[in-house]
């Protein structure tokens, strides 16, 4: 017995030695097979059990098999090894530059009037306003007439407007939208009316083509304290921030009490950033709503001026200049 | 306008410097544009006293002064201005005194003769525009006396932009008047002493009641000094406000413009031949006006007239023939009325802009021309003497603008303003205002002044009281806003997926302008009707644009000259069509793909290092109208259009219905705009693009697909959709999608054929198909195909 034990304690050794001398997994199945295959030693030292005692053979095949095991554990070992030696090369081998830029088309983006326009419109969507639009070819009556702005009426002179042979006009402001929206929803109302409008001027600080945003709202027992809140809770939400704010008498035919509104900067400096006012009776007449039993407040700004203000962006020409570097800041 | 601070703070001083003013002045509605100093500053700038002069030794055009500048010892100073004499008192720099322009005052040497500092003319000093030698001083300014002090430099000119409603701020009075009722100051309007007559000349006036001109003020005044100069205080005020002297009756006229508001005219009466009227002018009838322009004049047209015919624009400008000289001794002044209707619009029709015409057309204190010709005269007598005759003041007063009591409602006041002005309070403001006001039972009866003309509806009352208590002092209110639901529509998709779409598939947002050049859109769009502007800024802003593809491809070409390779910008807004006077206004949505399908990468393969194509695109177009539209209901139709390529050009349509174009640009003009590879376009209609319905659920088969493909060849001209078109028509309804995933043209097939694999999915929602139906349909198939197209099947 002890010289079987002997016998097996070295056919191991030697096996152990052979399994970690074995480079690959071709070279370590040469050894499975040279110790447990057919005609392995130890196969063989199993099949001598036959020659031993029945006394005897327990205790021995109890020992062949735990020598066996012992290969088999160390065969186990060597082959995850070497596997995780394979793998580990095969990822080494195939690993790639994570810094490089992904594939396929980028996206693009919205310009700045729209970003902004999107936003005032998501802030008063808040609020129940509506978003209305209207032709940006308007009529006399639109243009001016219901907005209280006869013929020859000064403020006309203050509009620099574009005129067609028929004497319709490229709508000099977004307010002929409240005409047109009390005429086909009638009151109460409250809507915002985003889009383009024109006005014959073009220099450092002014283009020909550029968008307002007018709001309106009519019901009954609108005041002005109720305009200025509602501006005032704008101007936060619109640059997230708490906002001192001025309100400035000034005229507009179509509204009165009329007022400018501005901002104050960072700077300390006022800015303005629009007008607004009480929708003027005449007004509320032109579309046959009775001026003693509604109230309305009525307002205007730049787009384009909101966008500067908020982004910082100091030139107006900009905005349509199309210039893909300064539109893609706003991707 | 430009108001002299020290001018006005004569009037009505309010506590606190010159931005506080300004603050009030904006804050009381008379926004103030920009504040600057009357003068630079002129530290070292003195008055001197010319003692002596004398003729250089050395140079002919230079005399040397001795000049008292209040310090002991006269300096001694070259001078080279031809006005200079002993005795006469003028500005001095001195040494160590920078004049403007960065000009610094050294002692020096010319030709010869030490000069120990400068005598100044008005341009040197940066208090005049020009001028023709030394700043003459009254004689009576003390030598050594700082510049700034004697002249009163130490003013601040401050610019109002006056809005249209408030004419009455057109003057010092009106804005001394204004801020004095805004911050609750006394104030009282200026006395004008009436100048009695010394003689009883005469000019007889006609004045036109139902035409224009209630009012009509006139005098007469004989024997003026025709060399009086005007004085340095008047010239400063003038200057300050921004208008240049000419001449001292003229300049008076100005004076009391600015001061009272009352714009005034002076006649050479020598000049003048017979009775002075008011009248429109006659159809066509020529003036030559005061600054030489020849005009012919409408029939809407007030002139002032006498016996030859028009002697002026009345309210507008004066005409040339009547107009005070530097000969003239007997002058007649005009102070009138006249409408703002009779005014509105004429000056500019002429292309005019006047200080008179501006007040008139806005309305004009119609009760103060009695008081302006006082003023006017008493000025005239203090700087050029005269003989006045009495004041002739013709008018109407049925034809005279009404002020009617105006009801403001207490409640009314409350309701519109959400706060409570105490009554007494209002009362106030209205009598500082200088309104009549009587409480009535409900409010208040407010009688405005003939100065206003902003004053009509209780509207402008409460405009008035919410002024003058102050916007800043009203709170911000919360209105206890009713429940309000948004609304959300299905029935078309909302232009904001449309944009983000395109965004996410690379496109970037432009906006250019909505008028565009008629050459290059009719280049590119073909010959049509434009729309042209009147007015248009400029030829290449003249017309409307009748698609956005002028505007983006103007953009491309941009960004191409500023060295981007590649380019995705889309657009949307109005295009416009004009159909003999239907003007159209169409909402669309339109792209542009210029340069390699993917931005260049470091992995490029072959399929991404190519330009982008019409594929490329229709698949932006196919997945932008897909938000809106079933595949079903859409058709790309081989067309033709003057803007794109032929063979390339695809007409889309929706249920039959235009909705836009897809295509590339025609090489012949990629070539003429230098763009290299054409660019690919699109148009879209947005209405029709993004109409939606409601979805409407439909069965989903729980029985598995089978699919069978053909591949067909057929001629060259029939397109892909015929081909399913057919195929679809002769399957029947188990028929649920049909696949073109090949097309092969080469050797192995007839030259003018091409060969089209179809995969056809067959599908029955409530049962498994069997073999022999499915052999069914694809023998209708290849039986339609055949018939129907002379379609071979390939095997």
């Amino acid at each position: 017995m002890q010289e079987l034990n002997d016998t097996l304690a070295s056919l191991v050794e030697r096996a152990q030695a052979d399994i970690g001398r074995s480079e690959d997994l071709a070279a370590l199945d040469a050894v499975r097979v040279a110790f447990l295959g057919k005609k392995g030693e130890l196969t063989e030292q199993l099949k001598g059990l036959g020659k031993l005692s029945a006394e005897e053979r327990p205790a021995a095949g109890q020992a062949i098999n735990q020598a066996k095991q012992a290969v088999q554990q160390a065969l186990e070992a060597r082959k995850t090894a070497l596997e995780d030696a394979v793998l580990a090369e095969q990822l080494k081998a195939e690993a790639v530059d994570v810094t490089l830029p992904g594939r396929g088309p980028a996206t693009g983006g919205l310009h700045p009037v729209t970003r902004t326009r999107q936003r005032i419109e998501a802030i008063f969507a808040g609020a129940g306003f509506d978003v209305a639009l209207g032709p940006e070819i308007e009529d006399d009556f639109h243009n001016f007439t219901a907005l209280n702005i006869p013929p020859d009426h000064p403020a006309r002179s203050m509009h620099d407007t574009f005129f067609f042979e028929d004497g319709k006009v490229l709508r000099t402001h977004t307010s002929p939208v409240q005409i047109r929206a009390m005429q086909s929803q009638g009151v109460p109302i409250r809507v915002i009316a985003p889009g383009r409008v024109y006005r014959c001027d073009s220099d450092q600080t002014h283009t020909p083509m550029f968008h307002q945003v007018e709001g309106l709202l009519v019901d009954e027992n609108v005041s002005f304290a109720n305009l200025k809140a509602v501006m005032h809770d704008f101007v936060e939400a619109f640059f997230e921030r708490e906002m001192q704010m001025r309100f400035r008498p000034s005229y507009f035919p179509f509204t009165e009490p009329s007022a400018e509104m501005d901002i104050l900067a960072e700077s300390g400096k006022w800015l303005e950033i629009g007008g607004c006012g009480m929708v003027h009776p005449n007004v509320l007449t032109s579309v046959g709503v009775d001026p003693e039993k509604y109230t309305g407040y009525a307002f205007g700004m730049g787009v384009e001026r909101l966008a500067m203000l908020r982004y910082g962006v100091d030139d107006l020409r900009l905005f349509f200049e199309n210039d893909l570097r300064f539109l893609r800041q706003f991707a | 306008m430009k108001i002299s601070e020290q001018w006005l703070r004569e009037w009505v001083s309010p506590p606190g410097d010159t931005q506080q003013l300004a603050e009030q002045l904006t804050m009381a509605g008379l926004e103030v544009d920009g504040v600057e100093s009357a003068a630079p500053d002129l530290d070292g700038v003195v008055i001197g006293k010319v003692l002596e002069k004398e003729q250089h030794p050395n140079a002919d055009r230079l005399s040397v002064c001795k000049v008292d500048v209040g310090s002991g010892e006269p300096l001694q100073i070259v001078c080279g201005a031809a006005n200079v004499y002993a005795g006469g008192i003028f500005p001095v720099a001195t040494i160590g005194s920078v004049l403007p322009g960065d000009l610094k005052i050294k002692k020096g040497k010319l030709r010869g003769e030490e000069s120990h500092g400068m005598l100044c003319s008005g341009v040197e000093l940066g208090i005049a525009e020009s001028a023709e030698g030394l700043l003459e001083l009254p004689a009576d300014l003390q030598p050594g006396t700082p510049v700034t002090e004697a002249l009163q430099l130490d003013d601040q000119i401050i610019e109002v932009d006056l809005t249209p409603n408030r004419a009455d701020c057109f003057c010092v009075l009106g804005v001394a008047r204004d801020i004095a009722a805004f911050s609750g100051l006394e104030f009282t309007e200026p006395e004008v002493t009436a100048v009695a007559a010394v003689s009883d000349a005469t000019l007889s006036v006609n004045i036109a009641p139902q035409d224009g001109c209630p009012a009509f003020a006139g005098r007469v005044i004989h024997d003026i000094n025709p060399h009086a100069e005007t004085p340095l205080w008047m010239t400063e005020r003038l200057r300050r406000a921004g208008v240049r002297p000419l001449h001292p009756v003229v300049d008076i006229t100005n004076y009391v413009m600015l001061e009272l508001g009352q714009p005034m005219h002076a006649y050479d009466l020598n000049k003048l031949q017979g009775a002075v009227s008011a009248r429109l002018a006659e159809h066509h009838e020529k003036l030559t006006l005061l600054d030489g322009q020849q005009v012919a004049l409408g029939d809407d047209v007030m002139v002032i007239a006498d016996s030859s015919g028009a002697i002026g624009m009345a309210g507008i400008m004066g005409g040339a023939s009547t107009a005070v000289s530097d000969a003239t001794t007997d002058i007649f002044f005009e102070s009138a009325f006249f409408t703002p209707q009779v005014i509105a619009g004429r000056a500019r029709r002429y292309g005019m802009h006047t200080d008179a015409s501006l007040r008139f057309e806005r309305g004009v204190d119609f009760a103060q021309q009695v008081r302006a010709i006082e003023r006017a005269t008493s000025l005239l007598l203090e700087i050029a003497g005269g003989q006045p005759g009495p004041v002739v003041d013709q008018r109407d007063s049925e034809a005279l603008p009404k002020r009617d009591a105006v009801s403001l409602r207490r409640k009314r006041l409350d309701r519109l303003l959400g706060i409570q002005v105490p009554d007494a309070e209002v009362q106030a403001m209205f009598e500082r205002l200088g309104f009549a006001v009587k409480a009535a039972d409900d409010g208040w009866l407010v009688t405005p002044t003939s100065v206003r003309f902003d004053i009509e509806i209780e509207a402008d009352l409460i405009e008035e009281v919410v002024r003058l208590y102050g916007y800043d002092k009203v709170p911000d209110i919360r209105s206890s806003s009713k429940t309000l639901l948004a609304s959300s529509t299905e029935s078309s998709v909302p232009w904001s997926r449309a944009a983000a779409l395109l965004v996410n598939r690379g496109y970037t947002e432009a906006i250019t302008y909505s008028f565009v050049d008629p050459e290059f859109q009719q280049m590119l769009l073909g010959e049509a009707e434009e729309l042209p502007l009147t007015n248009p800024i400029s030829v290449e802003q003249s017309v409307m644009r009748r698609s956005l593809w002028p505007g983006l491809l103007s953009a491309a070409e941009a960004n191409r000259n500023r060295q981007q390779e590649r380019l995705r910008l889309f657009e949307s807004g109005s295009i416009f069509t004009s159909q003999g006077n239907e003007i159209e206004e169409q909402n669309v949505i339109a792209g542009v793909a210029w340069g390699r399908v993917l931005a260049e990468h470091w992995d490029d393969g072959k399929a991404a290092n190519r330009v982008v194509d019409f594929f490329d695109t229709k698949a932006d177009v196919e997945a932008l109208l897909g938000l809106a539209a079933a595949a079903d209901e859409l058709n790309y139709v081989t067309s033709e259009h003057p803007t794109l390529r032929p063979g390339r050009t695809a007409r889309i349509e929706r249920n039959g219905v235009l909705v836009g174009w897809l295509g590339e640009l025609h090489p012949r003009l990629a070539r003429k705009m230098g763009l290299g590879v054409a660019p690919l376009l699109f148009e879209l209609q947005l209405q029709p693009a993004l109409a939606a319905k409601v979805p409407e659920y439909r069965t989903v088969s729980r029985f598995p697909v089978v699919r069978r493909d053909l591949a067909v060849m057929v001629s060259e001209e029939i397109s892909a959709a015929e081909i399913v078109a057919v195929a679809e028509a002769a399957a029947g309804a188990l028929l649920q999608e049909t696949r073109v995933f090949d097309l092969y043209r080469g050797d192995s097939i007839e030259k003018g054929l091409k060969s089209v694999a179809l995969g056809l999915i067959l599908q029955e929602t409530s049962r498994t198909l069997t073999e022999p139906e499915i052999d069914g349909v694809i023998s209708s198939v290849v039986e339609g195909l055949s018939s129907k197209l002379n379609a071979r099947i390939r095997e």
